[in-house]
């Protein structure tokens, strides 16, 4: 079975195409893999096997006919934040966790429509917030990468930590992830594989159980770029069920691949070049740098001046966004109800009782910055600076294609490494926030490991709606770094 | 202007009074879901995912409910806002399902407008108003029935309200009670909302202050939530008055606060200190894009907007010759005053007039039926006025036809051929009937001839009673005439 854990999305379904494998065996291949490693790793948190082998029998049958949609009888994992019908859907959260939505997600929808076979929910931070996937009320996932130098646990990053685990372990082909400040960058980061913030408006947010409505946008992660890029081609389009969704054709992503990077002007921020950045993530910057001026590239030096602000703005926006998305788990209708004297009681209780700790500073934080007394200090304020940080990207697009950056300012870290201060966390979002905030795609290709053999990855953003330009100059990056190493943890066994 | 004064121990106060009217938009669906906005269905069969507050479902923008609030906007002489936003308003309130409502707090679609009053002595005024938002509304919970259970009704819950703010113009109840019967008149005429305030699709928050005459600035406002009656919006308004100068003339001070009004006491009670309102934590939707609306767009619906109450009862008056207190009652719904046009349109409009505030209205009081559902149609009563007009009947037999019309539905005509009710106009008939009068009552006309002219009223009656009431009256006035001279 070895060989068929060997496929990529795309050559998955090339075979598929063929018939030189069958939907059902390619998924049974993978179900035994979830047995065999995820009672370990925990990337999932419902498992759907017999929906699974449903799927796949009707994909064979597609297929057999010459039929069959962009993703017929590919495995994938699902994060646990899209509502899927009849399978319950928790967002990785004790209030959500016997929730059975009767309605599916848009996104998960146009995957199922073209052909999709989902083997389950994935883990994930309770209700995206997060970047460890340790928050979790179904427990932290493990990182199926290891130090060269230690069987420690590691932190698959997050929020969809679940997604990023179960890619790189051969779990499933390819998974979605949602990224409201680099929930999806930055765990493609840590656990080697690639991942896309599409523009915000470019995938439905219907059925996507709310964190910061402003700053969630559905993407894909996947092993390469080519199967990130099918991948989003099926998610992505219209829906007018979401207001804030834009009606922008999708274009046939995979084929921007080739198109190289000769005349491309790659801008490199300067105030990314944080003091006491890790010289390993640096000098990957660099490598990073080297590999597009290589290919024909012209390197820009930019500025985007507002960015030191990008992190203090997103905390404030987010949560506010959050505290009000979080305000219908009140134990009426969802979750395990409380039995209080008062109704207030009964509320509080249940909340108490429902609620992670990240997510109760998160909801405390995001109270505090809309109260009335404070909502000019700091809410109109991070609007504001918000609107700076776009006209910044705005700016340095006028000058160049693309901006090249670090993913993350670290590599995976340990479980028991996980800084006790929130602020410290928080920083791992350091380079992906303000992307998110100014709305701009990016994207995440894993660019080589570091001196404890953990994956690093770089980080490229883009215009708005100009995926296929960041997709074209990542597969250079890509292909420069052909990063062929397996994680320690793997269904097909380590390379 | 109204002289509204409250008499206290250390003299006279005014008061000085703003509301907050919710109407209901009239529309087929919800502001922001495709559920059915018809009242009076049972609990929850009027809930799409979105009004109950699923994760992930996100809201849409009904754009007949924006078209609703924008006529309304130019029925008020308002002004359009074509940039406008939804706010969250967010509290923690039990009948919110998501726990915060959609509401336009910074960028409401209407601003600044003005609703011209009419008091009951015919004096006028004019109360400005401050904006109109669009917002949901909220759903019912109850959460006391049952020691463990809540019971929840959505079937409003999202359902599409304006809220018309109005400035705080307004210094005496009969002043509150005179616009509130113009907003509601105009909202009716617009078909923005039905404004019947027992079902609540019409209900207002009063603001009410006091303060010496003449006095610059105003005092602290209490609120009075959920008014659901005219009546008892103008009960509320004197009677918190009435405590806030107690209060004020003790020494004491008002505080700001929400309150309720209880009618059967007579009183406002406090509801909640205003100082929970600071917890109302406001930003822009992020789920909505603002809304912004294209001038041409308004210009097409001020196009087609229908006839409103001033113009109408200008043009009553035009037309019709009808006088400014007659186009007052016969404008006041939109449905009388078709009624009207349909009656006198192709009959004599003195009489159609006449006829619809006199005989016709109070048929319908007595019956109890309303115009929409009148026992006598338009067609119908044009018919017995053309009776009238061609001598068929005189005056007096057209109020028992009226009467029997009422009773059976059968047309004018049908009754008087039926009950022989066809006016005498044979002047040898009259005569006859004349010269035994006159010849049974000789004392009476030696009387009269005497210089007792009053009696002629008397020959008259008794002429009408012996030919049955079917005499043309005009020609019995005549030939009484020619032969008591004779």
């Amino acid at each position: 079975m070895a060989e068929l854990h060997d496929f990529t999305l795309a050559s998955a379904r090339d075979a598929l195409k063929a018939r030189e494998i069958s939907a059902l065996e390619l998924t049974e291949a993978h179900l035994e893999a979830i047995e065999k490693l995820d009672d370990r790793l925990n990337s999932f948190i419902t498992r759907t096997p017999e929906l699974a082998r449903e799927q796949a029998r009707r994909a064979d049958e597609a297929l057999a006919r010459g039929e069959g949609g962009k993703l017929c009888g590919i495995p994938l994992g699902i994060k646990d934040l899209f509502a899927t019908k009849g399978t319950r859907t928790t967002a990785a959260s004790r209030i959500l966790s016997n929730f059975i939505p009767p309605y599916e997600s848009t996104v998960t929808a146009n995957l199922q429509k073209d052909g999709g076979v989902f083997l389950g929910k994935l883990n994930l931070d309770e209700f995206a917030m997060g970047s460890t996937n340790l928050t979790s009320a179904f427990g932290g996932v493990e990182n199926p990468w290891k130090y060269s130098d230690s069987d420690a646990r590691l932190v698959p990053g997050g929020s969809s930590g679940g997604s990023g685990a179960a890619v790189a372990a051969g779990l499933v082909l390819g998974a979605t992830g949602t990224d409201t400040g680099g929930s999806i960058r930055q765990p493609a980061a840590f656990c080697g594989i690639a991942g896309i913030k599409p523009t915000y408006g470019r995938c439905s947010r219907f059925g996507t159980v709310a964190f910061a409505s402003s700053l969630d946008q559905a993407g894909p992660m996947a092993r390469t770029l080519q199967d990130c890029a099918i991948m989003l081609e099926s998610m992505a389009g219209f829906d007018p069920k979401d207001a804030t969704s834009v009606d922008v054709p999708v274009p046939d992503y995979e084929a921007a691949l080739g198109r190289g990077v000769k005349g491309m002007r790659v801008g490199i921020p300067r105030e990314y070049r944080l003091a006491g950045l890790d010289p390993e993530i640096d000098a990957l910057w660099e490598q990073g740098i080297a590999w597009l001026k290589e290919a024909g590239a012209e390197i820009v030096d930019v500025s985007l001046p507002h960015t030191r602000y990008g992190l203090p703005t997103y905390y404030i926006v987010a949560l506010a966004e959050a505290s009000s998305n979080l305000a219908r788990y009140d134990g009426v209708r969802f979750g395990e109800r409380q039995t209080r004297d008062t109704l207030d009681g009964m509320y509080e209780a249940t909340r108490a009782a429902g609620f992670g700790d990240e997510v109760k500073r998160r909801i405390l934080l995001g109270t505090y910055v809309l109260s009335s007394g404070y909502y000019d200090a700091y809410y109109l304020r991070a609007q504001k600076v918000r609107t700076l940080l776009r006209q910044d990207f705005q700016k340095a697009f006028e000058k160049v294609d693309v901006l090249l950056t670090p993913t993350a300012p670290s590599g995976a870290f340990g479980w028991d490494e996980k800084p006790t201060d929130p602020i410290q966390v928080y920083l791992n979002d350091v380079f992906t926030v303000p992307a998110s905030l100014a709305g701009v795609p990016a994207l995440s290709v894993p660019a080589g490991l570091n001196s404890r053999g953990v994956p690093l990855g770089l980080q490229l953003i883009g215009r708005d709606f100009e995926e296929e330009t960041l997709l074209a100059a990542g597969h250079v990056l890509e292909q420069a770094a052909n990063f062929t190493h397996r994680p320690t943890l793997h269904a097909g066994g380590a390379a | 202007m109204s002289s509204y004064r409250i008499t206290g121990e250390t003299g006279e106060w005014e008061i000085v009074v703003g509301l907050e009217v919710h109407a209901q938009i009239v529309s087929r669906s919800k502001l922001f879901s495709g559920a059915s906005a018809e009242y009076g269905a049972e609990p929850n069969t009027h809930v799409s995912l979105i009004d109950a507050g699923f994760p992930g479902m996100l809201p849409t923008l009904n754009e007949e409910c924006v078209a609703q609030a924008v006529r309304t906007g130019l029925g008020l002489k308002a002004k359009i806002n074509l940039f406008s936003r939804f706010d969250r308003k967010n509290y923690f309130y039990a009948d919110l399902p998501t726990g915060y409502q959609i509401s336009q707090f910074a960028h409401p679609i209407v601003g600044e407008g003005v609703v011209e009053t009419e008091l009951p002595d015919g004096s006028t005024g004019r109360v400005g108003i401050t904006r109109l938002h669009m917002e949901q509304d909220a759903g019912k919970s109850l959460h006391d029935q049952d020691p463990t259970r809540s019971f929840i009704d959505l079937n409003r819950a999202g359902v599409a309200l304006m809220e018309i703010v109005s400035e705080p113009d307004i210094r005496s109840p009969e002043e509150a009670g005179a616009y509130l019967r113009k907003l509601r008149q105009i909202l009716r005429y617009l078909g923005t909302c039905d404004g019947n305030m027992e079902e609540g699709s019409m209900r207002a928050d009063v603001n009410v202050s006091v303060r010496k005459p003449g006095e610059e600035g105003f005092r602290t406002r209490c609120e009075i939530k959920n008014v659901n009656s005219i009546r008892f919006v103008m009960q509320a308004i004197e009677v918190e008055a009435q405590r806030q100068v107690e209060i004020w003339e003790a020494g004491g001070t008002v505080d700001q606060e929400t309150r309720l009004f209880d009618h059967a006491k007579a009183e406002t009670r406090s509801l909640r200190n205003k100082e929970d309102a600071h917890d109302y934590r406001y930003f822009p939707d992020p789920d909505l894009l603002p809304l912004v609306l294209k001038q041409e767009w308004v210009n097409e619906l001020k196009a087609a907007l229908p006839e409103l109450p001033e113009e109408k009862r200008a043009r009553l008056e035009r037309e019709y010759g009808v006088t400014r207190y007659e186009s007052g009652v016969l404008a006041a719904e939109q449905a009388v005053a078709d009624f009207y046009e349909e009656v006198a349109r192709d009959a004599d409009a003195r009489l159609a007039t006449n006829w619809m505030l006199g005989d016709f209205f109070a048929a319908l009081n007595r019956t109890g039926r309303s115009i929409e559902d009148s026992p006598v149609s338009a067609k119908g009563l044009r018919e017995l006025l053309g009776l009238i007009s061609d001598s068929t009947i005189n005056g007096k037999i057209a109020k028992e036809v009226l009467e029997d019309m009422v009773e059976t539905g059968e047309s004018a005509s049908a009754i008087v051929d039926r009950k022989g009710l066809r006016q005498v106009t044979d002047t040898g008939a009259i005569e006859k009937a004349i010269a035994d009068i006159l010849a049974a009552n000789a004392d009476k006309v030696a009387e009269y001839k005497g210089g007792k002219e009053k009696l002629f009223g008397f020959f008259v009656g008794q002429t009408m009673k012996a030919m049955k009431g079917k005499a043309n009256p005009a020609m019995v006035n005549e030939l009484l005439k020619k032969l008591l001279a004779g």
